[in-house]
């Protein structure tokens, strides 16, 4: 994709801002399992809160809530 | 157990409905609105799930078998478990369903739709019950269901099924799909041509191979292979001829090669469908306003308020399962008391009677005292589940379980095994992946529960003289605070070991829903409960039966006729003695004490306790310790009781003063003490640590499918706990701490 397009994974989004899904990368089941929650290529998704520990995060996609790790949503890169 | 599941073969001459659904949306509540109180329970022969199904009658007299399949958010599989309920859809489970019923969620339907699509392309008539359209509507969500059936090729029927909206329909609607079975296609799901060749293939290579025979479930087979199946074949799937898997490896090899991801490649085009099927039919609020979920969540899972409420759910519960479950538990004892006096006062004195009495009746006591703790844990669980809140405490918590290779739901589980291990087992089932159920139900036996705490108690009060003290604590409180803080530490450890040796895997994950807060319907709540009782009654009921008189008759024969003997002459003397009534009856204790004790030391367990006495006496335990233990195997607390026998004293328990005593006064045959505070220390790291308990033995059994897993926690429990009093009592006495 063009060097402009602001590319970073999913972790790294703050808490309350949307993002849409470019790319999923990992372990595959891990990437399957994600995938199948609704997080392919151009879903929108907003980072809800995270827990109070700081890990893991709520995230808000195709109107429902769900929950991953850090380490996961790092291999979820958005623009 | 298999026999449940033969009990009632599902009926050749009902037509078959399977119900599917995610998670959280309602499926329980729209299969019992369906059927009523008639549902039957039984198990996968071979797998731990349970497989409910009812008879259900619907409009114009047809009845229908209704079988219930594991809530789930799509039909890859990772586990056997899931494999098989994605064979009875596909047709090779025992028969075909002749239609399925797709339990959606309104609120989310684009989740929902990415399965329903999966079940639409294998062919069979479907009905989806639209559930939740009240909040659907409440949160400004708009279906347009006739828009719904025509793209889907579905009746599609809204329901509200916690009241019971929309039940009626759904009947006609299946009556009609069964009926009429001729199903309108759906649209095709967009596949690039590289992927269709491959699916073409695999196919082919189904068909070729007569694993099924219709091209329409050949395909949506191989597409499930596709996904399912692990590139290094390290995957529990079974049944699945080797040529296929390798022709499934050598198609995503190639894909590989040319740069494509088939996973990507099929669930995106299946999603991309879904979000057509979405733009046409659902009209939400762009902005979803605020909901009273998210409101609640700012402080149910907020830094402080969400570890204060975690914390406060947490020590209900565990206060629930410890206390409040105290008065049903000593109901059952005293029943099981009483009817042992009753049948030993109506039958004469003799080996059947002792064994209706010893081992039947107290088999069966031993059983049913598990009951309110499990019905307890399971009402709350029930609770907090269907309430929206344990996927919250989940979250709230996983960051602290995942330390040790465990999931956040792995959490209550685990609280529940220091009141009992029992109920703590059965409670894994809330874990999605096997590999995390079975970590977590192996080390669940390590967390202290509550029959050892007597042994604590007895033990603390024997070795250490009142008053001792250590700093500013009592020695006993001491020792006991160490004991629980050793099954945490071991616990956990035990974890991460597992987790990186025998039960080694794939990093284990959390994708967690959290679903909307909801109000639980009551009914499915206690049938819930009343559906786990039964289980454990009929499967883990029976070979805790069974292990009972086992350990009844090791601990009785055989009998010595020369002590029965001296005792009958003991007490001839008494009866022609002049002694006042108090004076004779306890004259008459102090007999039966002490044949009972005679009998127990000439028992195959008294035996076996000489026999490995060489064994544990580096551990400080002579054999009457041993036969103690031998004894505890039927569970924890009746170590107490059957160490009193064997030093002759009768109907102890831990607070006995006379127990106390002889343990005290008990000395190896050189001389020295038996019971020193390090021997004691011994004891008790040696029942934190041991699997003392055939109940939990027979629940692992009954929940990892098997006898594999519960003899290897067994033997990795015993080497630990010998190791560990081992170590203690070696290095203690070298220490010099042996007085």
């Amino acid at each position: 994709m063009s060097a402009t397009s602001n590319r970073r994974p999913l972790a790294r989004v703050p808490v309350g801002s949307t993002a849409i899904v470019s790319r999923v990368s990992g372990a595959r089941r891990v990437v399957r399992r994600l995938l199948e929650m609704g997080l392919v290529p151009g879903t929108p998704v907003t980072v809800q809160r995270e827990a109070p520990l700081g890990d893991p995060v709520e995230l808000r996609v195709r109107n429902y809530a769900l929950s991953i790790r850090r380490s996961d949503a790092l291999g979820i890169e958005v623009e | 157990m298999s026999a449940p599941a033969l009990a009632h073969p599902p009926s050749a001459r009902h037509a078959l409905v399977l119900v599917a659904g995610n998670p959280n949306s309602g499926k329980s509540t729209v299969f019992n609105a369906l059927s009523g109180a008639r549902t039957r329970v039984a198990n996968y022969p071979g797998v731990t799930i349970d497989r409910r199904s009812a008879t259900v009658a619907l409009t114009g007299g047809r009845a229908i078998e209704l079988t219930d399949l594991p809530g789930t958010y799509s039909l890859a599989a990772r586990s056997r478990e899931e494999q098989i309920a994605v064979e009875s859809l596909l047709g090779r489970g025992p028969r075909r369903p002749d239609a399925i019923l797709v339990v959606a969620d309104a609120t989310a339907l684009a989740r929902a739709l990415y399965l329903t699509i999966e079940i639409l392309e294998i062919g069979h008539p479907v009905v989806i019950a639209l559930n939740m359209t009240d909040e659907a509507r409440r949160d400004g969500i708009d279906i347009d269901v006739e828009r719904l059936e025509a793209l889907t090729g579905a009746r599609v029927i809204p329901t509200v099924a916690s009241k019971g909206m929309g039940t009626d329909a759904l009947r006609a609607a299946l009556a009609a799909a069964i009926e009429r079975p001729d199903v309108p296609r759906m649209p095709d799901v967009a596949r690039s041509s590289a992927l269709q060749a491959d699916l073409a293939e695999l196919e082919g290579l189904i068909l070729s191979e007569r694993v099924m025979e219709r091209p329409q479930e050949a395909r949506v087979w191989a597409q499930w292979l596709l996904l399912s199946l692990e590139h290094d074949f390290g995957d529990e799937l079974t049944n699945i001829p080797a040529s296929i898997r390798s022709g499934v490896h050598r198609v995503h090899e190639r894909a590989t090669a040319a740069g494509r991801n088939l996973d990507l490649e099929i669930i995106a085009g299946r999603y991309h469908l879904v979000d057509r099927v979405v733009s046409e039919v659902c009209r939400a609020p762009a902005s979803a306003r605020r909901s009273w979920t998210d409101r609640v969540d700012a402080f149910l899972t907020h830094r402080i308020g969400g570890a204060v409420a975690f914390a406060a759910v947490m020590m209900v519960v565990f206060q629930a399962l410890f206390s409040w479950s105290e008065p049903a538990i000593a109901a059952i004892e005293d029943t099981v008391t009483a009817v042992q006096a009753f049948v030993s006062s109506v039958m004469p004195a003799g080996p059947l009677t002792s064994l209706i009495v010893d081992g039947v009746i107290a088999g069966v006591g031993n059983v049913v005292v598990f009951v309110p703790q499990i019905a307890l844990l399971f009402l709350f669980i029930g609770l907090l589940e269907d309430l929206g809140y344990l996927a919250r405490a989940a979250f709230v918590i996983d960051r602290v379980m995942r330390a040790v290779g465990l999931h956040g739901r792995a959490f209550v589980p685990m609280l529940s095994g220091f009141s009992c291990a029992i109920p703590a087992v059965m409670a894994t089932r809330t874990l999605e992946s096997r590999t995390d159920r079975l970590l977590t139900m192996l080390v669940l036996p390590l967390t202290s529960c509550s029959a050892r705490l007597p042994i604590y108690v007895l033990v603390t009060a024997t070795v250490f003289a009142p008053g001792s003290r250590v700093g500013f604590l009592s020695a006993g409180a001491m020792a006991l605070f160490a004991m629980y803080a050793l099954s945490v530490v071991a616990a956990l450890t035990a974890a991460a070991v597992l987790r990186r040796t025998v039960l080694k895997g794939p990093a284990p994950t959390l994708v967690l829903e959290l679903p909307p807060y909801r109000l639980p319907v009551f009914s499915v709540l206690l049938r819930g409960v009343w559906q786990r009782v039964r289980t454990f009654l009929l499967d883990a009921g029976t070979v805790i039966l069974a292990l009972t008189i086992i350990l009844w008759v090791l601990l009785s024969y055989p009998k010595d006729p020369a002590v029965a003997a001296e005792a009958g002459q003991a007490r001839a003397a008494l009866a022609s003695a002049a002694l006042a009534t108090e004076e004779r009856e306890a004259r008459l204790v102090e007999i039966e004490s002490r044949e009972n004790g005679a009998q127990l030391r000439h028992s195959v367990a008294g035996r076996v306790g000489r026999l490995i006495e060489p064994v544990i006496a580096p551990l400080g335990f002579d054999w009457r310790i041993g036969v103690g233990i031998l004894g505890a195997f039927a569970a924890r607390e009746v170590f107490v009781g059957t160490l009193g026998v064997v030093f002759d004293i009768a109907g102890a328990d831990e607070t006995n003063e006379p127990l106390r005593h002889v343990l005290r006064a008990a000395t190896w045959p050189d001389g020295a003490r038996l019971m020193t505070p390090l021997a004691g220390v011994s004891l008790m790291v040696f029942f934190v640590l041991a699997c003392q308990c055939m109940s939990t033995v027979a629940i692992v059994k009954r929940e990892s499918g098997g006898w594999r897993w519960p003899l290897f926690m067994v033997a990795y429990m015993t080497v630990l706990a010998y190791s560990a009093s081992l170590l203690v009592y070696q290095v203690g006495s070298r220490l010099g701490w042996g007085l």
